[in-house]
């Protein structure tokens, strides 16, 4: 299946709607990104950090307990949250802060919403030496406070983001804002497959190592694909990770999972389910916005999920039917964290628990026979805190 | 001739650059907006830019930002800006007035109704700071037939190359952008102004195009705008003005140190004979 039209495209979705200030900057780096994929030493470098700094390959677990639960397919789970710093954002971290490195870009920025990528990418920063500034919304940092001192630690500087709904949207707004002041020294280290072209190419392209694996890992362990693959999606960097390797094979379902937060009919993240075409970051996709093109804010119980945009691949395989989209709620997410933590003893990141508790759901209809792969795209040590406070275990004097 | 190139060719008749205001429209609402137009107007304005308030305005600093948020808190939306529009050009029926959108809006409305109606409301030209010309063939056919301009911008890192391709493609003016940032006052301006005017000059001219410049971003004081109107056809003033709309007592007080601002930088745009 070809998915480009003209580069930088998926169908209509895509391009990369930037001021003039960033162009240049950008058709550099679409350059650069260019020629290193298509140096082998580059993939070797790639290859090689993933495995020897981050701990590549991650295992295709064997769920049997979930399987039993669930009372239908077999259910695996790919473990990205056995990555180095926990998420399947470090494959990424790594894949660009080589090319900025060869690039000769000193100075890092990112923007996190969890801040799982604010971690990966000032854990690469700290690695090589690069300075490193995270954007991060003031209410994330509230929730996500674990992430934020990690972060520090690894030499960070971390900037509140007070705008707007002072989530990841904003996050973003304010690390292109700095991109756009210092386009000249500056790598904008982007964690999703969002943004402008090249980004949702290139994120892509350094997060499918998930699905490359998966796929011959189940053809080891159960000689065949699998009937599906289940993914959570905020911005969907961990979902195209792993369905892009599978979007040749007919057999298997792609089902995307992204937040419905309180509902879809009140405050949610799901922007494929629930949103309209639009530009949000530099790119054209389905996003959350009112009838004047004015962005809503999101809402999710998981900061990783909590955009009001989604990669423009997801936006082109919902409209060409090769994926099939859901949201679950803050409600079920939280049954699917307590789920796997309780039957596998696996704390999983309140992102991959919307994946968790949908792919129980998708076992359960596929039934006794089927496989179905969770992508377990990190984990969930993060989210204790919240997790408890949201249980209403932290009350009366608790420590 | 339309309303640009007739505003720019006076204002080369009279030895001066064009002086242009920009408001964030509903900021704090349309009244006030329509306000501040008069008295930009009366104090020597001869064009006006006005900003769509938009959720995410990427090339804009605190100052449009908050204005933008203060405009959308009060519930302004697009048609009552194109409405806001009409009542200006009936009073004004030859000011130059420029829409600055950002193109979510403009495509969320779908590209050839707003471009339309931007027309029908009597406005002259669209400036899209995130439509680089590259993605603007749609909304530069509808302006084409809808008898507006589209009106690009250049910044200090554009290639030769770009500043030819954004050439060929535009119509009433360019807008230079001054400094490698976003919007917001600045206490100086760029070093560098001078060389990159006068590299944007010469590949417009390489692209056989004869487009009056405005500079935009960062100019904020009558020295600013005496020193741009040296180098180019428009000064643009935005940030500036709102900050000292909303930086005095009350707004009554803002408004007339706007129009006190406006007539200062009017008189700074006079070339020296």
């Amino acid at each position: 299946m070809s998915v480009s039209v003209k580069p930088g495209y998926f169908g209509r979705y895509g391009g990369r709607f930037v001021p003039e200030v960033l162009v240049p900057a950008i058709d550099e780096l679409t350059a650069a990104y260019e020629e290193a994929k298509a140096d082998p030493r580059f993939q070797e470098e790639f290859m090689r950090e993933l495995q020897a700094y981050s701990g590549r390959p991650t295992p295709l677990y064997r769920a049997d307990r979930l399987t039993e639960m669930a009372g239908g397919a077999v259910v695996y789970l790919k473990r990205e949250d056995l990555n180095h710093t926990g998420a399947h954002k470090i494959n990424n971290a790594i894949g660009q802060i080589l090319l900025a490195r060869r690039m000769g870009k000193k100075r890092i920025i990112a923007e996190t919403g969890a801040g799982q990528h604010g971690v990966a990418t000032a854990t690469v920063c700290a690695k090589y030496g690069l300075e490193c500034v995270v954007y991060m919304g003031e209410e994330d940092i509230r929730r996500q406070a674990l992430n934020v001192f990690r972060m520090k630690l690894l030499g960070a500087e971390v900037r509140p983001v007070a705008s707007g709904s002072r989530t990841l949207k904003d996050a973003t707004n304010e690390a292109i804002r700095d991109w756009v002041t210092h386009v000249e020294t500056t790598y904008y280290l982007i964690g999703s497959v969002v943004g402008m072209h090249p980004y949702p190419t290139m994120v892509r392209d350094f997060q499918s190592v998930i699905g490359r694996e998966a796929r011959a890992q189940i053809l080891e362990q159960e000689g065949r694909l699998p009937d599906a693959v289940v993914a959570c999606v905020g911005g969907g960097s961990n979902a195209m990770g792993i369905f892009y390797p599978f979007l040749e094979d007919p057999g298997v379902r792609l089902i995307g999972v992204e937040a419905a937060g309180e509902g879809l009919d009140r405050c949610h993240a799901a922007s494929l389910s629930r949103g309209t075409p639009g530009v949000l970051h530099g790119s054209l996709s389905y996003i959350l916005q009112d009838d004047d093109g004015q962005i809503v804010l999101p809402h999710s119980i998981s900061a990783g999920l909590d955009y009001p945009g989604v990669g423009p691949e997801h936006a082109y395989l919902k409209d060409s039917g090769r994926a099939e989209y859901v949201a679950v709620t803050d409600q079920e997410a939280l049954e699917g964290f307590l789920l796997l933590t309780k039957t596998e003893g696996i704390i999983p990141a309140l992102e991959s628990a919307h994946a968790v508790i949908h792919g129980v759901k998708v076992a359960k209809e596929i039934g006794p026979g089927g496989i179905v792969i969770i992508n377990l795209s990190g984990r969930g040590d993060k989210d204790v805190q919240q997790v408890a406070q949201l249980l209403g275990e932290l009350g009366g004097g608790a420590r | 001739m339309n309303r640009f190139a007739q505003g720019f060719e006076r204002c080369r008749r009279e030895g001066r650059a064009a002086l242009m205001p920009y408001m964030t429209a509903g900021d704090p609402s349309l009244e006030w907006t329509e306000r501040l137009i008069d008295a930009a107007v009366e104090a020597g304005a001869d064009m006006i830019e006005l900003g769509v308030p938009y959720s995410d305005p990427l090339a804009d600093g605190p100052t449009v930002q908050a204005a933008g948020q203060r405009a959308l808190a009060a519930g302004v939306t697009v048609d009552g800006i194109f409405g806001l529009v009409r009542r200006v050009r009936a009073r004004y029926p030859a000011l130059p007035l420029a829409l600055l959108v950002y193109y979510n809006c403009v495509f969320r409305r779908g590209e050839r109704r707003f471009v339309e109606d931007a027309a029908a409301a009597g406005v002259d030209g669209l400036i899209i700071p995130d439509l680089p010309p590259e993605e603007g063939g749609g909304v530069q056919d509808a302006a084409a037939e809808a008898g507006i301009d589209v009106i690009y911008l250049v910044a200090p890192t554009s290639t030769p190359e770009r500043i030819r391709l954004i050439a060929s493609r535009s119509t009433a003016f360019i807008y230079c952008v001054s400094l490698t940032g976003v919007t917001g006052a600045r206490s100086q301006l760029s070093a560098s102004l001078d060389a990159f005017l006068s590299r944007v000059r010469r590949e417009v001219r390489a692209a056989g195009k004869e487009l009056p410049l405005a500079v935009g971003f960062g100019i904020s004081k009558p020295e600013h705008v005496a020193e741009v109107s040296r180098l180019a056809d428009g000064v643009i003033v935005g940030s500036a003005l709102i900050d000292t709309f909303h930086g005095q007592e009350n707004l009554e007080a803002g408004l007339e140190a706007c129009r006190s601002m406006i007539q200062a930088m009017r008189s700074a745009a006079l070339l020296p004979a």
